[in-house]
């Protein structure tokens, strides 16, 4: 599973554009996965200049995740 | 603002402004959203242009001006510098002003604007076509009609997606970039500084661009590819540390560039993308703040004739005319790129060597890729292979 570390976020995009499935919703200071959408490639991970986005198996460990807000707008 | 424009422009950075200001000087009526709550901050940028970039859309003005430059500085791997006789002068912006200068023109060509404004889908009609924007507005969702919408929305551009444009950036071609604005520094406040090597910032490049006085923009872009085993705030800070040990840090950022060429289609479904959403930065240097305008003026442009014509099968044509004016030339630059992205620190000391050697009259770039093909054979085959793949 593909994780935001809280409070650690920039807001910067870089992982938006590389993400080829549109699964990342950005805010002005808000981001969340949309995990129905993401396919755990990491490309997401690889691109944050900061670190702040991580890969766990899952039940490696847990991390907080906001849940994303529009996902019933888009096909 | 109303329930219905001619154009609804998506993000208020220089591309979206200036697809704005020409969209509304075309006689449109254009609304122009902005997610975050100000044009022009946080500023994600190096912020270094073109005298003659520039004055094709504003006249240089010291309020957004943070430093002029007159020359630059090719810092090899093994520390060796090479200055290259440049003819113009560049400046460095203060972007959180730039910004909203332009947008002040928009406005003041009848562009309206609404800032913390998040669009979150489009408005399609039966056909699939954009006929408007969903937005978050001060926490309420609404829908805005438009006849045509511009994404101008960034690296992180999902209006592209929307309309069924493919937008995403191959990690290969994205830069994962890291920036800190330093105070209390010695710096050349004339001077460009370009820093290359693998063990500096693998794939891309770092660079110390003056802002004023003590001050600079000190930042770094790695390829994605190579940032799989170390991140880009992991470089930035090893070099900070090493040559400004006791800077001030003023501002501390995070940003992505996208390197590549153009997106294979940049207008779909009334929908035309502009600027990073477009891929429309200079590949070889990662610069798009001029580039992002100039994608920005046609598609405005292109816009508004097709409003005024009443005729939206127009609207291809900003594509047509986007690359007869730069996309061409982009593409050269990624091959350029590409070429240069495979060149070892090895080679790139034999390039500075090489281009010392050159008379102070003769080291201009040209002059310096020149004589690095001359003085290195093998690397008239790196070259080759560039422009026959």
């Amino acid at each position: 599973m593909i994780h935001i570390v809280p409070g650690k976020c920039d807001f910067c995009g870089c992982c938006v554009g590389v993400c080829p499935e549109d699964a990342i919703e950005l805010l002005e200071s808000r981001i969340s996965i949309i995990d129905e959408r993401c396919t755990n490639c990491r490309k997401c991970v690889w691109a944050c200049p900061w670190e702040v986005i991580e890969f766990h198996k899952e039940g490696v460990k847990e991390l907080a995740t906001d849940s994303p807000i529009f996902l019933n707008t888009t096909a | 603002m109303k329930n219905e424009y001619d154009i609804i422009v998506v993000g208020a950075g220089p591309a979206g402004s200036t697809a704005a200001r020409y969209a509304a000087a075309g006689g449109a009526s254009v609304l122009m959203l902005e997610k975050d709550r100000d044009v022009g901050y946080p500023v994600r940028c190096g912020e270094a242009v073109s005298h003659e970039g520039l004055v094709q859309f504003i006249e240089p003005n010291p309020k957004f001006i943070a430093s002029t430059v007159t020359r630059f500085r090719l810092v090899a791997p093994n520390g060796k510098e090479v200055v290259p006789k440049l003819d113009g002068v560049g400046y460095v912006l203060e972007r959180r002003v730039f910004d909203y200068e332009l947008a002040k023109v928009a406005a003041h060509h009848g562009a309206e604007i609404v800032t913390k404004a998040y669009a979150y889908d489009l408005v399609k009609n039966a056909g699939g076509e954009a006929c408007g924007v969903k937005a978050l507005i001060k926490d309420a969702k609404v829908e805005i009609a438009g006849k045509i919408v511009i994404g101008a929305d960034g690296v992180e551009s999902r209006v592209g997606k929307w309309a069924g444009i493919d937008t995403t950036c191959h990690i290969r071609d994205m830069e994962s970039c890291a920036q800190m604005t330093i105070s209390g520094i010695e710096v050349d406040e004339d001077v460009l500084d370009f820093y290359f090597g693998d063990n500096i910032s693998p794939g891309g490049y770092l660079w110390i661009f003056p802002k004023g006085k003590n001050t600079a923009n000190v930042g770094l872009g790695i390829s994605v590819e190579c940032a799989k085993k170390k991140s880009a705030i992991r470089y930035l800070k090893e070099f900070i540390d090493r040559r400004f040990p006791r800077a001030a840090v003023l501002t501390h950022i995070a940003g992505g560039v996208p390197c590549a060429k153009t997106c294979d289609t940049i207008v779909k479904n009334r929908v035309l993308l502009v600027g990073d959403a477009a891929h429309q930065v200079n590949p070889t240097s990662g610069g798009g703040i001029i580039s992002g305008m100039i994608g920005g003026m046609i598609a405005g442009q292109v816009a508004a004739e097709a409003i005024a014509k009443n005729d939206l099968s127009y609207l291809p044509d900003y594509e047509k005319r986007w690359h007869k004016r730069l996309g061409w030339r982009h593409e050269v630059f990624y091959n350029i790129k590409e070429g240069i992205s495979r060149f070892s620190d090895d080679t790139l000391n034999a390039i500075a060597d090489s281009a010392l050697k050159l008379p102070e009259q003769k080291r201009t770039l040209a002059g310096i890729f020149r004589t690095a093909l001359w003085n290195q054979p093998s690397l008239l085959l790196d070259v080759a292979r560039v422009f026959v793949s």
